[in-house]
Parts: C-alpha cells; sequence; structure tokens
C-alpha cells in the first residue's frame, strides 16, 4: 500500500488546476489519470476557445491544455503524475484502487478530489449499434489525436456547441457533412457557430430526428424525420441520406462512477446533465474530504472547470491544514470569476441546476 | 490508407511515421506509431471490431476513450482488450471477437 495525503482522480482542466493550488499551497498530491496526455477534452480542441480572458478565451483548447500541464510540471517535487493508469476503486476507508501498467495498486489516502469528466449520451433509434456512428467526443480523438477520418460523408446529430464545432473540425479534416439535424425547434448552440457552419454550406434543419441506421457490418444510410410541435414523427417526412459515419452529439453526462461506487449522496438533476454528487459548501461531496469538481460533478465548461478546480485545490489542501498564503483573495477572486462565467448565456440553466445540487 | 488526414488548417500530420505491422484476422497489414489498435483498423477501413455476444451484432466502437467496451477484441490471444485505448505494437495479432471472451483464450 503507498500512502499520499491528496489524490486527485482526473487530469483534465479541473484536475490539474486543482493541482497547481495545491502544490501552491504546499500541498503534495498524486495526479491520476487513465490517458496517455493530461488535458482531458482539451487536447482535442483545435477551436479557439469561447469564455472570458481570465480563462484563456480565443486561445486553441490544445494550447489551454500545454499551458495548463506546464504550470503543473513546474512543481515536481509536489505533485506526483500517474498517467496511462485508471482509478478502477474508491472504498470508504479512502483506499483507491489503480490499474497501471496491468497491475494493480492500492493508494491509502486523506482526502480525494474526483474529476473525472463527463461520458457522452447515446440516443435510441434502429439500429444505432451499427459500426460508423460514434459519439462526437469518439470522432474528435480520432481526427484531432490519431489524425484519422471518422468517414467521407457524415450526419450530425445535434446542433449543441458540440455538434457544430465537430461538425467545423469535420469540414476541416476533409469530411463532409451533409446535413446537421436537430431535434427541438432551435439551434442549440452559439449562433457564432451556427452562422459559420452555414457559410461552409453545411445544412442545418431543426424539428428533425434520426429515424434508423441501415447497413450490414457498418452504416451505409440513415433515414431522417421531421418532428411536429408535440414531438410526434411527421409522416411522409422521411429522408434518406447516404453516409459511412454518424456523429452522435447530445450531450454530455457527469463520469460519476467513483461518486457512486464510495456511496456519496447523488442526485438527478437535469439541468447539470444528469446523476451529480450532492455537493456542500466547500466543494466535498456527503463524504468527508472526497471532493469534486469540473464535469464530473455537473456539465459546464472548460472555462468553469479551471476556475473550480483552483477552487477545490485550495479548499482541499486547507482541510488538510496547508493555507495557501494567499488563500482569502484567490478565492475571493475566483469566486467573482465563477459567478460571473455564470452570467453567460447559458448560466440562469446552470445557477438552476447548482440550487439544486446544493447540500 | 484512404482516411488518414493528410492536409489540415491547424494540425500537423505531415510528418513521416514508423510503420507498425500487424495482423488483421490473420490478414498482414500495417499502422503507425502512435496508432492505437482501433484507430489503425479505422485509417484501413476496417469498422467492424467484435460481434455482439448473444445476437451477434457487428459492433464497432463508440466512444475511443476506453468508457464503453464497444471496442472489445482478442489481442495476441487475450480477449477483452478494449483497443481504442491499446497502442499498436509491432506483430500484434489482432482479430474480431465474437463471444464474451475466456479467460482460458490466452
Ligand atoms: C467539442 C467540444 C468543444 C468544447 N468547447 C469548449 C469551449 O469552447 N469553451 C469551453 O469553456 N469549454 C468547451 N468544452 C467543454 C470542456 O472541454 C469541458 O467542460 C472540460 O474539459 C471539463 O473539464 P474536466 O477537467 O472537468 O473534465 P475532462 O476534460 O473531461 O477531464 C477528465 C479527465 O479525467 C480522466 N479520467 C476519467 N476517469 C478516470 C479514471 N477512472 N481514472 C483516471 N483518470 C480518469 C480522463 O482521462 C480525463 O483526462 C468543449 C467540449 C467539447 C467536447
Ligand atoms: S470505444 Fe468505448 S471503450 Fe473503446
Amino acid at each position: 500500500m503507498i500512502n499520499k495525503d491528496l489524490v486527485i482522480i482526473g487530469g483534465g482542466p479541473a484536475g490539474l488546476c486543482a493541482a497547481k493550488m495545491a502544490a501552491e499551497a504546499g500541498q503534495s498530491c498524486l495526479l491520476i489519470d487513465r490517458n496517455r496526455t493530461l488535458g482531458g477534452q482539451l487536447i482535442k480542441q483545435t477551436h479557439m476557445f469561447f469564455g472570458s480572458e481570465k480563462q484563456f478565451a480565443k486561445t486553441r483548447g490544445i494550447d489551454i491544455a500545454n499551458k495548463l500541464v506546464e504550470d503543473v510540471r513546474k512543481h515536481p517535487d509536489l505533485i506526483e503524475i500517474w498517467d496511462d493508469a485508471t482509478v478502477v476503486g474508491l472504498y470508504q476507508d479512502k483506499v483507491i484502487t489503480v490499474l497501471k501498467n496491468e497491475l494493480y495498486i492500492k493508494v491509502q489516502s486523506k482526502a480525494v478530489i474526483i474529476s473525472t469528466g463527463a461520458s457522452e449520451k447515446v440516443l435510441a433509434f434502429e439500429n444505432n449499434d451499427l459500426p460508423g456512428i460514434y459519439g462526437a467526443g469518439a470522432v474528435q480523438t480520432l481526427m484531432n489525436v490519431y489524425g484519422v477520418k471518422p468517414g467521407s460523408r457524415i450526419v450530425m446529430v445535434g446542433s449543441g456547441n458540440i455538434g457544430l464545432i465537430v461538425s467545423y473540425q469535420l469540414m476541416q479534416a476533409g469530411v463532409r457533412v451533409l446535413s446537421i439535424i436537430e431535434a427541438s425547434p432551435k439551434i442549440g448552440g452559439y449562433k457564432v457557430h451556427a452562422s459559420k457552419i452555414r457559410r461552409l454550406g453545411i445544412d442545418i434543419v431543426t424539428s428533425c430526428t434520426i429515424k434508423k441506421a441501415i447497413g450490414t457490418e457498418a452504416v451505409e444510410k440513415i433515414v431522417t424525420v421531421k418532428l411536429d410541435e408535440k414531438w410526434n414523427e411527421v409522416p411522409g417526412s422521411e429522408k434518406e441520406y447516404e453516409v459511412d459515419a454518424v456523429c452522435i452529439a447530445v450531450g454530455l453526462t457527469p463520469l460519476t462512477n467513483l461518486q457512486s461506487m464510495i456511496g456519496s449522496e447523488m442526485k438527478y438533476i437535469s439541468e447539470l446533465g444528469g446523476l451529480v454528487p450532492v455537493i456542500y459548501p466547500n466543494h466535498e461531496t456527503s463524504i468527508e474530504n472526497i471532493f469534486s469538481c469540473g464535469d464530473a460533478s455537473g456539465i459546464e465548461e472548460a472555462s468553469s472547470a479551471i476556475v473550480e478546480g483552483y477552487i477545490t485545490g485550495l479548499l482541499a489542501s486547507k482541510k488538510l491544514g496547508n493555507v495557501h498564503p494567499r488563500y482569502d483573495e484567490l478565492m475571493d477572486e475566483y469566486n467573482t470569476q465563477l459567478n460571473n462565467l455564470r452570467n453567460g448565456p447559458f448560466g440562469d440553466k446552470i445557477l438552476n441546476g447548482l440550487k439544486k445540487q446544493g447540500a | 490508407m484512404r482516411l488518414r488526414i493528410k492536409e489540415h488548417p491547424i494540425l500537423n500530420f505531415e510528418e513521416e511515421k514508423k510503420v507498425i505491422h500487424f495482423t488483421f484476422n490473420n490478414l498482414p497489414v500495417t499502422g503507425y506509431e502512435g496508432d492505437t489498435i482501433a484507430s489503425a483498423l479505422h485509417a484501413l477501413g476496417i469498422k467492424k471490431l467484435s460481434e455482439s455476444s448473444h445476437w451477434k451484432r457487428p459492433r464497432g466502437f463508440y466512444c475511443a476513450i476506453g468508457n464503453c467496451s464497444s471496442c472489445s477484441m482478442i489481442v495476441d490471444g487475450e480477449p477483452n482488450v478494449r483497443t481504442c485505448i491499446t497502442l499498436l505494437k509491432e506483430g500484434m495479432d489482432v482479430r474480431v471477437q465474437t463471444n464474451k471472451g475466456e479467460i482460458h483464450d490466452k
């Protein structure tokens, strides 16, 4: 058994920022990520981020990731990093089991920050299990990490920011996006992204969903159908597309296996993407010294994950007896930043969700 | 190599990478260093990675980050390997998995 005071699970923006603050407070920690590259979702984002200057808006996601990782690597004496290591268990006595190099390793911790991010939602339709039907994250990973196109003719399902941005990235990689379909009567994402897409000549069809996929070994065709105001299919409005890939971008849901496993109190809050841990004022879950931040406790954005990470890092180190020399000042600053972020276009929804999430 | 991105306005994929030889269902094929098994197969146009254990429906990958197990294959005799997060290595023997995978397959 290895002993570590603070363990941070997940090295996306939230986890990286928590580690940075802990180190600045003089708190040592172990940062674990199952990926070979730290940075979480950011390593696939080639677009310039929206949000505020303070959280790197107008910088490409991949460059933000590099910057945050650099910050963490400045403290090799205090931050130990395990990459390519998956946390598979978290127990009430705060023992963590990790799968690394085909070995199970046990770590006894005093406090844990869970910042495991999110997983993608799936959509129910006939033959939705055919190869070639991929989540938006998978399409991004394939293109932007491995340099492989998901197909040559694709239909995007979902017009939230992710659907719009990934459509743009597909075009950049030389893939033809035939159409973006959206079940609701309104485009979900920001207008700037939608306009950019339309300028490329991609059609965005609202009040429309995917009815079924057709194919033997992989998807060859899909059938879409229009929806009326009551979300019922409009007979005769079916349309066929010949495709070799379909991208499903219907939202994310927090990855909360670890919070559930340790038995922290959970709630279903649709505004935050589904099942989330109840969060106490100092960012702890219902179990003392188990903290949670970023998408893993409610789907927001990288900007808020960054700030939540800083805050949680400060709080967790303080709890372990290491108070950051500028604790009060930084807490004020970051809380103000979070409030400002949540005043943005999607802020009301998030604030509503957070109200339900608080203990 | 028809699905490899050659030109990209932001990312650089032009650099020559080392070729990795492996077999897919006994067929000799190649990928590049840095590929996962799934990305190398996808680049070759191979999308079906396994069959569902009960109805034998074709399965490809879905999440590409190790969450869903939709990409399980038999690699060097070991079943249930999540090929979307497993790096490709020289000489690997990769096979479509058509059952739940038995421990003694290895
Ligand atoms: C297409 C797209 C575009 C986006 N555009 C923007 C934008 O313009 N502006 C913006 O602010 N936000 C944007 N976002 C959102 C942003 O990327 C996320 O909100 C942010 O990355 C969340 O950070 P996180 O640290 O909470 O989680 P993630 O970034 O998801 O990181 C979680 C990390 O945890 C690791 N992990 C998970 N489980 C385990 C485990 N069991 N053991 C070990 N490690 C584990 C994962 O490997 C991952 O590295 C976008 C997202 C997408 C998909
Ligand atoms: S595709 Fe989901 S685990 Fe590999």
